[in-house]
């Protein structure tokens, strides 16, 4: 499209305004965890690494987060497989009702997290009597299960059906169908929608916080309760920047994947 | 044994999409549907004031006390205004920008713009609020050290902080799928428009808008439905403004019933939302 060039200057700018707006906060993080003063007035008066040593040796973060990775792998994984079979269904498939089931797998992220988080809280404590570790997992996965499905689906609905058809004409059953042709062709797919259920869940708080047993702190927890307490304000920090940074490794990957496919 | 079943499976399409449904199917609907129904039932039920016991008797009390009292109506219109504006502001910043990267910038750079885009929904949901949070500090906050040289002064935690903080977070679900839709936009459409003699404004306004159109309606149903729900951004920011998030969870432990059916007021927004957007062809981009 061929546009003036005050038009373009005008769209350039946009760009340029909404990057800051999107970066300009997340680097402003990642210097305050390096402010010597315990407020983070701006502008900083002086440097330490004081803050970041002291959340290494926290006991109470590497609880947290090892718990959040333990809860998002048990998420992943029934979502992995929940979400590709719906997928395989629905994509490939015609039948009655196929728009409102498609519908009910959005619907979890569609509805208010809150809405979810005290419905399944309603459940869990009268059927289990408790909140535990594994409740956490059936929430998060009940909400996990949509981009899995969303990534699986739109592949399936891309390769069609003719390679699996040609491989069953050749004489593969379906077992070795599904092994040989249709995974291959799905794997990246699996691993993308893997990869951002894992993502999503790691950082879930509203349904973790409705969901969680006694004691069962995950590291967004541990941060929303830390976050109003003046003395951990410097840690929370250092927290928070090193999600920051940690957050480019599976947009490293997930972008590695989609060259692959190109 | 198992070839006499695929033999069974290649001839029974429907038992075979069947099978493959079942198990997330039936998850879906015994976990989620059933949550959702359960919440649905306590709100009709009644509660025991004192001992905070759900007493399985049918009254409509909660919902005549959420739509008759004042200041809960107050609060739905309130969270419907933020989320709104919510809504539109992300529009008004994702539309340009969606635009921009699917049809101006060099197809090469795209891959990176997309990526820039990308990487905060990565970054931590409570770690941009956190943000957001220092940049709002009413005193010694960044914007406050921003503005004060113009005589500005920093909004403080209030609904303003709420507004920007929730459009900072759902932004790039706005972005991205406007950028997919626009991205898919045939040149040939565009050119073709450009050949019949309309300017660049007139092609963007009636070309590109409409067919792009269900992609920021897909966009709008997260950025909605995320404001309309978040309570812990509005903590966080808000200082003593409150949505409906937040009458829920303050109810939520001690009156049941009272707080779901609160929670049913965004469900039910939300229901007219998607069927009201059904014919739009939205819900296939989300």
């Amino acid at each position: 499209m061929r546009l003036s060039r005050t038009a373009k200057i005008t769209l350039r700018t946009v760009m340029f305004a909404g990057f800051t707006f999107i970066y300009l906060p997340l680097v402003l993080v990642v210097i305050n965890s390096f402010n010597k003063n315990k407020s983070f007035a701006w502008p900083p008066t002086g440097f330490t690494t004081e803050w970041w040593t002291r959340a290494a040796e926290n006991v109470g973060i590497r609880e947290a987060i090892t718990r959040s990775a333990l809860v998002a792998l048990f998420a992943t994984a029934i979502a992995l497989v929940l979400g590709s079979l719906a997928a395989a269904a629905i994509a490939r498939y015609d039948f009655f009702g196929r728009d409102s089931i498609s519908l009910l797998f959005v619907l979890p992220i569609a509805l208010p997290g809150i809405v979810t988080g005290i419905a399944l809280n309603n459940v869990f404590t009268n059927f289990f009597g408790k909140l535990t570790f594994f409740t956490i997992v059936i929430g998060h996965a009940t909400f996990c299960i949509v981009v899995v499905f969303n990534n699986v689906a739109a592949r399936y609905r891309r390769i069609g059906s003719n390679l699996q058809e040609a491989s069953m004409d050749l004489g593969a059953d379906r077992i070795t169908t599904f092994r040989l042709v249709t995974f291959p062709l799905i794997r990246n797919a699996l691993i993308a929608g893997g990869l951002l259920a894992f993502g999503l869940s790691f950082d879930e708080i509203i349904v973790t916080t409705f969901t969680a047993g006694a004691g069962q702190t995950t590291l967004p927890i541990w941060i929303f309760q830390n976050l109003f307490r003046p003395n951990q304000a410097p840690i929370v920090n250092v927290v928070a920047a090193a999600l920051v940074v940690i957050s480019i490794i599976p947009i490293y990957l997930s972008q590695r994947l989609t060259q692959e496919k190109e | 044994m198992i070839k006499s079943a695929q033999h069974f499976l290649n001839r029974h399409v429907k038992t075979r999409a069947a099978l493959l449904l079942s198990l997330p199917l039936g998850w879906m609907i015994v976990i989620y549907l059933g949550a959702l129904f359960a919440l649905f039932l306590t709100s009709i039920w009644k509660i025991d004031t004192f001992t905070s016991d759900v007493i399985r008797e049918f009254t409509l009390e909660n919902f005549t006390d959420v739509f008759t009292d004042r200041a809960y109506f107050n609060v739905s219109i309130r969270t419907l205004m933020v989320a709104i504006s919510v809504t539109l502001i992300c529009a008004v910043i994702a539309i340009p920008m969606a635009f921009y990267m699917a049809r101006i910038a060099k197809p090469s750079n795209r891959p990176i713009l997309v990526a820039l885009v990308l990487t905060p929904l990565w970054a931590s949901y409570l770690v941009k609020v956190y943000a957001w949070r220092t940049m709002f500090y009413p005193e010694s906050g960044f914007l406050q050290w921003l503005i004060s040289p113009v005589g500005g002064k920093s909004p403080g935690f209030g609904m303003v902080a709420v507004i920007i903080g929730l459009t900072y977070l759902w932004l790039p679900y706005m972005v991205l799928p406007i950028y997919a839709g626009m991205e898919k936009l045939p040149n040939s459409v565009v050119d073709a428009s450009a050949d019949l003699g309309a300017k660049p404004g007139r092609t963007f306004r009636e070309v590109v808008m409409p067919i792009t159109w269900p992609t920021i309606i897909a966009g709008s149903v997260f950025t909605f439905s995320l404001s309309m729900g978040d309570y812990i951004t509005v903590q966080i920011l808000g200082g003593t403004f409150q949505m409906l998030g937040n009458v829920v969870y303050q109810n939520f432990s001690l009156n049941l019933p009272f707080a779901a059916a609160v929670s049913l007021i965004p469900v039910i927004i939300m229901m007219i939302y998607l069927a009201g957007i059904r014919k739009t062809g939205a819900l296939d981009n989300l």
